[in-house]
């Protein structure tokens, strides 16, 4: 078994708003976060797959396989957008990095087909990730 | 669904390698230049990972809490401080393994608002450390 990463950045916007709390829970609990105009961040994504060495490719996955997943499952629906009010699942979750790796997860894992998915982790910050291993 | 959460923080210290159950020859062979008795520093990257069930807020835990409880009882422990001189290395060398060791300690002790897997710490860009408790090995 080996592991492969593959990384990648996009900008987006979000705010923190739980619509079953009050306005002032969700400014205490969620502090600065929860400004319905939102603020952004540079997320870097790093996608990490498993899988056996393909005797003839020497590979674990074609890695323009997982880019082009990558760019279509994610980039082109989080770089640049208001994830609370653009991507579909943040209609319903707080597009908290926690949540945003679930998404992430869930977008990428139907969709590869050489290797297993074994790892997303998202950077909101350099002091900041998320990693989620699609456990329940 | 169970996610990790990381988060990562900066302190600088100094210390000195140095065991009473070695001679002066002894430390001078197995610490090198740590050994210097006028002790020297590091700027200290800590990385605390907790796990749990992500709640109704999108959250493992709230940063708010894991940042108070790094900063109340960790950065203001040691952040600036000699670690020959703290209780915690009274009895243990102070090394980023036995550093690593008392952060998770404190942190497994008194963080209840999360599972705690593991800290990692770098003492250089070239050296890093992980702990994640003894039953985890």
């Amino acid at each position: 078994m080996v592991y492969l990463t593959r990384k990648a950045e996009f900008a987006a916007s979000h705010y923190y708003h739980n619509p079953a709390l009050s306005a002032e829970e969700n400014r205490r609990l969620f502090g600065k976060c929860n400004n319905p105009n939102g603020h952004g961040h540079n997320y870097t994504l790093e996608v990490t797959v498993k899988g056996a060495v393909d005797p003839r490719s020497g590979f674990v996955i074609d890695l323009k396989e997982l880019k082009d997943t990558m760019n279509r499952e994610v980039l082109d629906a989080m770089d640049h957008r208001f994830l609370n009010k653009e991507v579909p699942e943040f209609a319903t979750r707080i597009p908290t990095t926690e949540n945003l790796a679930i998404a992430i997860w869930q977008r990428l894992a139907p969709k590869l087909k050489q290797a297993q998915l074994h790892r997303v982790r998202v950077y909101e910050t350099a002091d900041l990730f998320v990693d989620f291993y699609g456990e329940a | 669904m169970k996610a990790h959460l990381t988060r990562r923080y900066k302190f600088s210290a100094s210390h000195r390698l140095h065991s009473d159950a070695m001679s002066e020859a002894e430390n001078a062979a197995t610490y090198g230049k740590c050994n210097n008795p006028h002790g020297h520093g590091h700027n200290y990257a800590l990385e605390v990972t907790v796990s749990g069930q992500v709640d109704e807020n999108g959250m493992v835990c709230n940063l708010v809490d894991l940042d108070g409880f790094v900063e109340r009882e960790i950065l203001e422990r040691f952040d600036l401080q000699n670690l020959n001189t703290l209780p915690e290395f009274a009895e243990t060398v102070p090394t980023t393994e036995n550093l690593s060791i008392a952060v998770y300690d404190i942190l497994q002790r008194g963080f209840r608002l999360a599972h705690l897997e593991r800290v990692r710490f770098e003492e250089t860009l070239m050296n890093s450390f992980e702990y994640a408790g003894e039953e985890n090995h």
